[in-house]
């Protein structure tokens, strides 16, 4: 029952917990400061939820180039084929939304006028001019990229679910710091 | 165009008889003018404008004891970036526009600091302060029209312009730079 399970280097699970947890910080914080009329704490709230996101993108860019030159190691060889091609477009587009929802973010920044400064320090070049219209158009384009996200994260949950609790194997120690594995 | 023409010529005609010893500079352009700021937010250089203001110009370089500026800016023209910010820069807060419309700088005195480039000294209302400011200002010549350019900075909590919360000057900095650009036409002026 037990196939032999192999675990992701130190660095892909690093950098995979370390998106986790400033996701898990950068989602919400986008959907409450949305919403809040103009104050300070509106405008803070606004450059944290930059800075976090423009950091996910600088480590979601070392996460690719890192996976490209380490494969991750392959899943064990009795995982279904039907799991094994739902996980592969799974993480294929979260990948891909990895880096798309957080650079559309800084794209409508520029196009609302607001340039992204990372940290405060690190200006960030603004690569659409001020533009009304396209603010509001990438204003559009980074919501829908975000429930996609949302949808695609719910998934990548439900299966670490179904994996520990109903087929009781050890897909996550994959990814776990320390495991059995 | 035909009448600018026209101007100039008669103010060649006027130099060239010797009627004319110099050309005052005091027809405003407010169409070529224009009156912006910038400032830092969240370390982030912002930047905006005010799309109404009114100013009056007398300006002479041979006579500079006699040199007059007065600017009248409309704050709730204010463009600040976007509609939420114009809204609640206009408001209580901020300008409060509602009971202070306007901004006004009169000048006091104008000193030649060589070459083209002058010191306009003067007072400041904002939001019923009033305190001294002092610009540094470039005059070049074109034809029959002068354009003056200054840059000056004035801290904001001065004229208590962003109370409350907004006071904090981790968020919007407390020094605003005010650039100004004024085109002035000549009238001929005589003995």
């Amino acid at each position: 029952m037990n196939a032999l399970v192999l675990r992701y280097n130190n660095i892909a699970i690093t950098l995979h917990w370390l998106m986790a947890m400033l996701i898990f910080v950068a989602f919400p914080l986008g959907v409450y400061m949305h919403e809040l009329p103009l104050s300070p704490t509106k405008l803070q709230l606004y450059s944290y939820h930059k800075w976090l996101g423009i950091t996910v993108l600088m480590l979601a860019m070392l996460r690719v180039f890192w996976r490209a030159k380490n494969p991750p190691p392959p899943l064990p060889y009795d995982t279904p084929n039907w799991e094994k091609a739902v996980s592969h477009v799974t993480h294929l587009a979260l990948y891909f939304l990895l880096l798309a929802v957080p650079l559309s973010g800084w794209l409508m920044s520029s196009a609302k006028g607001f340039q992204t400064v990372w940290f405060g320090v690190l200006p960030l070049p603004d690569l659409v001019g001020k533009d009304k219209d396209l603010g509001h158009l990438l204003g559009l384009v980074h919501q829908g990229l975000n429930l996609v996200l949302l949808g695609l994260v719910a998934m990548h949950i439900a299966a670490v679910i179904k994996h520990k609790f109903i087929d009781h194997d050890q897909i996550l120690e994959r990814m776990l710091p320390k495991g059995k594995i | 165009m035909k009448l600018n023409i026209i101007n100039m010529l008669c103010i060649l005609i006027a130099l060239s008889s010797g009627q004319i010893s110099a050309l005052e500079f005091k027809q405003v352009q407010a169409g070529e003018s224009a009156v912006s700021f910038g400032y830092q937010q969240m370390g982030v250089a912002m930047e905006g404008k005010f799309n109404k203001f009114a100013a009056q110009v007398t300006f002479d370089p041979a006579k500079l004891v006699n040199a007059q500026a007065r600017i009248d800016i409309d704050l709730a023209s204010i463009d600040a970036g976007s509609a939420e910010a114009n809204d609640e820069v206009a408001g209580k807060l901020w300008f409060n526009a509602k009971n202070y419309p306007t901004a006004s700088f009169v000048s006091s005195s104008v000193k030649a600091l060589g070459g083209n480039r002058y010191e306009v000294s003067g007072k400041l209302s904002i939001k019923g302060t009033t305190r001294d400011v002092i610009a540094p200002v470039t005059f070049q010549l074109a034809g029959n029209r002068g354009v003056f350019d200054g840059t000056f900075a004035i801290k904001r909590l001065d004229y208590k312009i962003g109370e409350g919360a907004w006071a904090d000057l981790g968020t919007v900095a407390n020094e605003i730079q005010i650039k100004f650009h004024v085109v002035v036409n000549a009238v001929p002026t005589k003995k």
